[in-house]
């Protein structure tokens, strides 16, 4: 039976990736994602899980390890952070290109420079092609709940790609909160053993991650692409079946109040939560506003998040990056990109606000979406505005 | 909703205490979340810890900014930090000192809910070191009534192992000897 304790959000990843009875674990230490693996290296030594512990020298060969191990057919995963990321940046694209199901927690933090330790989106964003599939959390229960979602979809033989679920650094993955942890027999019946098409075996020898030259490369990039596209039912599929075991039922993307809602906001991760109280008050007061947020950020949910945003003439987007010298925020971006074509469609302003760990807030969020009501009146020659700039 | 916030020095255990209420509140039935104040934090340095407890479930993820209780584990951070910063008219205040609370809130000069406990001599004697969070806890429960015993004994038996008699020594010898004096 599933027990509802108080438990670090960082804790619950683990105990989820240690249900999920994984193979092989190969990670390198880096704030915050630490309590992560610490937490497994800790339950591999104590004996609760049966898993090769790989601590590596650097999160390149992290990556690289766990290219490798799930090549050869063992469930795998790693998590890290920020810089971390970044120089697993080579490493990432070969995955999907082998059809590797691996799973890692990203616990997102800034990218230096300067040098941040904190909460932002920015070194997620910067990996927005790799091709993984990537969902956001927004609160302990849903990093717990997606992460036996990604081994269950990754494995999929109709996906066959890696996933990286995303926590906000800190604002997350520090937090001790109400989490209810299922057992193994139910955790067994939504996930079952991983089974590989293919795998390397010096019994049954096969070549993989070969060199694709030009006659084939223009192909095999096409079929990442569309294989990754067509993720997204099996995304759903493996949600539905979640919500019929457990209860709790998810989507790619979730609407909060916004029926007759004229300006809605846009977030994601663990802001959204604070998001919501300001739509409470906003509401109290009489303001049509409602919220949108994104939990599978890609594939990128287009007609989904068309349908959530139906009706609303301002589209508030806040983006947790900064795209230097670039058109508007990653999410913006996006969203822009997904409405062009679309008659009728919203006005889109962009706010990028909590860069290294800046808190968001409530009154930010006011801010917001007071500006976005302003903005939509006579259109500002921005294209995007930074919220809670100090100034002199 | 409750929010709590700690003052301490690194090693004290306010992180330690924050994650203690926040696992008993939830044991208890509530919802609750207990954070530390992000960042590179060493041993001796000024440090914060944060609480929430709401018999609904908690929507924010914002820092601690009006909080109704503040909990100060060592007396010597009052000289450096501004504890009662945003504090909610009509809060508390719970203090590791041997002073008593009149004299705190002339020194302080807020007007509080003012709870002290000479914490630091009560860990001394039940644990022989200078580590007050579960003195303070015991403080903090008798001031406030925000757990229960029992869910906030069996976090400190969970937590501290074979020293969690120790511990919960100190903590009971601190809710007898608290003081409260009403705002």
């Amino acid at each position: 039976m599933a027990k509802r304790v108080g438990m670090e959000v960082s804790i619950a990843a683990s105990e989820a990736v240690k249900l999920a009875d994984v193979d092989v674990i190969a990670a390198y230490p880096i704030t915050p994602q630490t309590h992560i693996v610490e937490h497994l290296s800790e339950v591999v030594a104590d004996g609760e899980l049966d898993a090769a512990f790989v601590p590596v020298e650097s999160e390149h060969s992290a990556m690289s390890c766990c290219l490798g191990s799930s090549a050869a057919g063992a469930r795998t995963f790693t998590a890290t952070s920020s810089q971390g990321l970044a120089l697993m940046h080579e490493i990432l694209f070969i995955a999907p290109a082998m059809r590797l199901p691996i799973v890692m927690v990203v616990a997102n933090r800034a990218l230096s420079g300067p040098i941040s330790i904190w909460n932002d989106h920015s070194d997620i964003m910067a990996e927005q092609d790799i091709a993984w599939i990537q969902t956001f959390a927004e609160n302990g229960q849903e990093v717990f709940d997606l992460v036996l979602h990604a081994f269950r979809v990754a494995e999929d033989s109709k996906v066959l790609l890696p996933v990286i679920v995303n926590l906000d650094g800190f604002t997350l993955s520090h937090v001790i909160e109400p989490i209810e942890i299922l057992d193994k027999a139910e955790v067994d019946k939504y996930l079952p053993p991983y089974k590989p098409k293919v795998r390397l075996d010096p019994r049954k020898p096969v070549s993989m991650g070969l060199v694709g030259i030009p006659e084939i490369y223009t192909e095999a990039k096409k079929a990442t692409d569309e294989v990754l596209i067509n993720s997204k039912k099996i995304v759903l599929k493996a949600w539905k079946e979640f919500g019929d075991l457990f209860g709790r039922y998810y989507n790619p993307v979730e609407s909060y109040k916004t029926e007759g809602a004229e300006v809605i906001l846009i977030t994601m991760g663990s802001i959204s939560e604070t998001a919501m109280t300001a739509i409470d008050k906003m509401r109290e007061k009489g303001l049509p506003v409602g919220l949108v947020r994104f939990r599978l950020w890609k594939p990128f949910p287009a007609p989904e998040f068309k349908k959530a945003i139906a009706g609303a003439q301002t589209l508030a987007v806040v983006d947790r990056a900064l795209s230097p010298g670039g058109a508007c925020g990653p999410v913006a971006e996006e969203i822009k990109a997904a409405l062009y074509a679309e008659r009728g469609r919203p006005k889109v302003f962009n706010f990028i606000a909590g860069l290294g760990g800046r808190d968001v807030t409530v009154e930010n969020f006011e801010e917001i979406v007071s500006k976005a009501f302003a903005y939509a009146k006579k259109r500002p020659k921005q294209f995007y505005e930074m919220i809670g700039v100090r100034e002199i | 909703m409750i929010e709590i916030r700690i003052h301490g020095r690194g090693g004290q255990g306010a992180v330690t205490s924050a994650e203690l209420v926040a696992i008993a509140a939830i044991d208890d039935g509530k919802y609750a979340q207990a954070f530390p104040s992000f960042g590179p934090e060493r041993r001796g340095a000024p440090v914060a810890a944060f609480i929430r407890v709401s018999d609904k479930p908690i929507r924010t993820r914002e820092k601690v900014y009006v909080p109704n209780v503040v909990m100060v584990l060592d007396p010597s951070i009052l000289k450096i930090v501004n504890v009662a910063a945003g504090l909610k008219e009509g809060g508390t205040v719970i203090i590791n000192t041997s002073k008593t609370p009149e004299e705190m809130a002339r020194l302080l000069n807020v007007k509080a809910k003012i709870a002290t406990v000479d914490a630091t001599k009560i860990a001394m004697e039940s644990m022989g070191v200078p580590i007050t969070n579960t003195s303070m806890l015991g403080a903090l429960v008798k001031a406030t009534g925000i757990v229960s015993n029992d869910a906030l004994g069996k976090a400190i038996d969970k937590r501290f192992g074979r020293i969690a008699e120790k511990n919960k020594t100190a903590f009971n010898r601190a809710m007898t000897e608290t003081i409260i004096r009403e705002s």
